[in-house]
């Protein structure tokens, strides 16, 4: 008997693909709607531009703007915090969790600092790295760090008993028994932490971006602001956007990858 | 008959302070100390780390004044109204994409997907569309709850026992009976759970964009603490917010109940 798993094959049905064409219908829809509204000059195109207007200014903010460099640099910064915050919020977790008292002691302070809005230190972080990158890097870095340490200590806490009695049974030392059993059985939890993380990074690295006028993407968003280019600002917004939803995407995709190897 | 020789054994006193209890003591006057050294070890710039007297101090001169409460009630005003239009916003839109299967699977992932880009950038769009007064802020803090209350909704409903649904339609209970009587109670704790995130995220972006663009609020004191180079001032101000902050959303919850949930 074959114990090969073959993956079932979907078939197209339109039935499977109406919800997602109404999806894609109404916000054509929508985007008609404004268009018209603009033309009519129902709607003050000094206020909404063209959708028209929007699309014909992507290449152009594209070309002019060197959206790909700073692109670049938005990405680098949210890579450096990530791993930033991978290698430290995985070490603290771990330390956390090895000592018991330390973790009753702390885990309720960072679960405070997970709600509590750390963003606004922003102005603090500026007088203290001054207005450059390791401004926002850092902030991305202490922003996305919670989840990391809270992540780490659910996945070692919730390793389940028969692992941990199975390494016992071959009279593992502490050592081998947390880096064969204990650290790959939290890998996936793990992982959901590190995806937190890289989301709230990505988040504070734009955001900061925007508000110091500084670096990459949310510093392009401000100069086409101020500069009063509507069709722009709103075209960056969409880029920016655009750009979010892929890296959370692939950062979704990864984490299933992992998980999956595991 | 009672056994009088038996003695029961005197119990132990009980420690003054628990083990954590102490470690906790210990990492504060650890971290103060460390603080304390730094200030005057010359090895930052003074007014990066000021003397915790020097803190103290602008603590006690912002809550001693009433400009600071004025602030505080205007971002307060604020955050309040951006959690009660983006929280019934997106109680109707969660409600609605949970209760029906087909406009989930076509608008549902856009919310999914929308939810976490950073809100900020947006804060263009809303200074022209209403203006740089309190409505910009309000704006921003309605877009940015709606996301998380409306996604808890639509999950909280799908995860209502089918049982209950089953009891209120069999008592022919008209839509809004169904809806305040069985499907709200329902799902009370993924609803306060959305309602906290959402309060989190509206309470960032009120702030954000006050520190952006405005003339009053608790946004505005700090980053006029931060031009005026005031770094006292400006440790005082996080603290107390960052007390309030982690406070309210420790109210909300309990509020909601969601302290009772029992976890495995």
């Amino acid at each position: 008997m074959s114990m090969t798993a073959t993956t079932p094959v979907r078939r197209f049905s339109l039935a499977n693909a109406l919800p997602a064409l109404t999806g894609i219908g109404t916000l054509v829809t929508f985007f008609l709607i404004v268009e018209l509204l603009i033309q009519t000059d129902m709607l003050s195109r000094f206020i909404v531009p063209p959708p028209s207007e929007i699309i014909a200014s992507f290449p152009r903010v594209i070309v002019e703007e060197h959206v790909l460099q700073r692109f670049v640099q938005t990405l680098g910064e949210c890579l450096t915090a990530g791993v930033m915050l991978t290698v430290v919020g995985v070490a603290i977790g771990v330390l956390m969790q090895r000592i018991k008292l330390l973790q009753q002691a702390c885990e309720t302070w960072v679960a405070a600092l997970a709600s509590a809005p750390v963003v606004l230190c922003y102005p603090l972080f500026m007088v203290i790295f001054g207005r450059n990158a390791w401004t926002i890097i850092m902030m991305g870095f202490v922003a996305g760090l919670p989840p990391v340490i809270l992540k780490t200590l659910e996945g070692i806490s919730g390793t389940r008993k028969v692992l941990v009695n199975v390494g016992r049974s071959f009279n593992l030392t502490s050592s081998q028994q947390f880096w064969k059993i204990l650290f790959p059985a939290a890998l996936p939890t793990i992982f959901v932490g590190i995806r937190l993380g890289l989301i709230f990074a990505l988040i504070n690295v734009v955001g900061v971006e925007f508000l110091i006028n500084f670096g990459g993407l949310g510093q392009l968003i401000n100069e086409l602001a101020e500069r009063y280019d509507l069709a722009g600002t709103y075209a960056a917004i969409c880029f920016v956007v655009l750009v979010s939803v892929l890296f959370f995407m692939a950062v979704e995709k990864a984490e299933r990858w992992l998980t999956r190897a595991e | 008959m009672a056994d009088t020789s038996r003695v029961t054994p005197l119990a132990a006193p009980a420690p003054v302070m628990s083990p954590v209890t102490l470690l906790r003591i210990v990492i504060i006057l650890t971290v103060l100390a460390v603080w304390e050294l730094l200030s005057y070890s010359g090895w930052l710039y003074q007014d990066v780390v000021p003397s915790l007297l020097a803190i103290g101090g602008a603590l006690i001169d912002l809550l001693t004044h009433g400009e600071y409460y004025f602030n505080l009630a205007v971002t307060a005003g604020e955050v309040g109204t951006a959690l009660l239009l983006g929280g019934s916003l997106g109680l109707i839109v969660g409600i609605t994409l949970g209760a029906n299967r087909f406009l989930s699977k076509a608008f549902e992932s856009y919310l999914y997907y929308l939810g976490p880009t950073p809100k900020i950038i947006f804060f263009p769009i809303m200074i022209m569309w209403f203006g740089v007064g309190p409505g910009s802020k309000i704006a921003l803090g309605t877009l940015s709850c709606f996301f998380p209350v409306a996604l808890s909704a639509a999950a909280g409903m799908r995860q209502i026992d089918k049982t209950l649904i089953r009891v209120g339609k069999s008592f022919r209970a008209s839509t809004a009976q169904m809806v305040f009587k069985i499907y709200l109670p329902a799902m009370r704790h993924p609803i306060i759970n959305g309602v906290r995130l959402g309060l989190g995220v509206a309470l960032i972006g009120t702030l954000l964009a006050e520190t952006k663009l405005s003339n009053k609020g608790i946004g505005f004191l700090i980053i006029n603490a931060y031009s005026t180079f005031d770094m006292p001032r400006m440790y005082a101000m996080l603290i107390v917010l960052f007390i309030l902050s982690i406070g309210a959303n420790a109210v909300v919850g309990r509020l909601g109940g969601l302290d009772t949930i029992k976890r495995n």
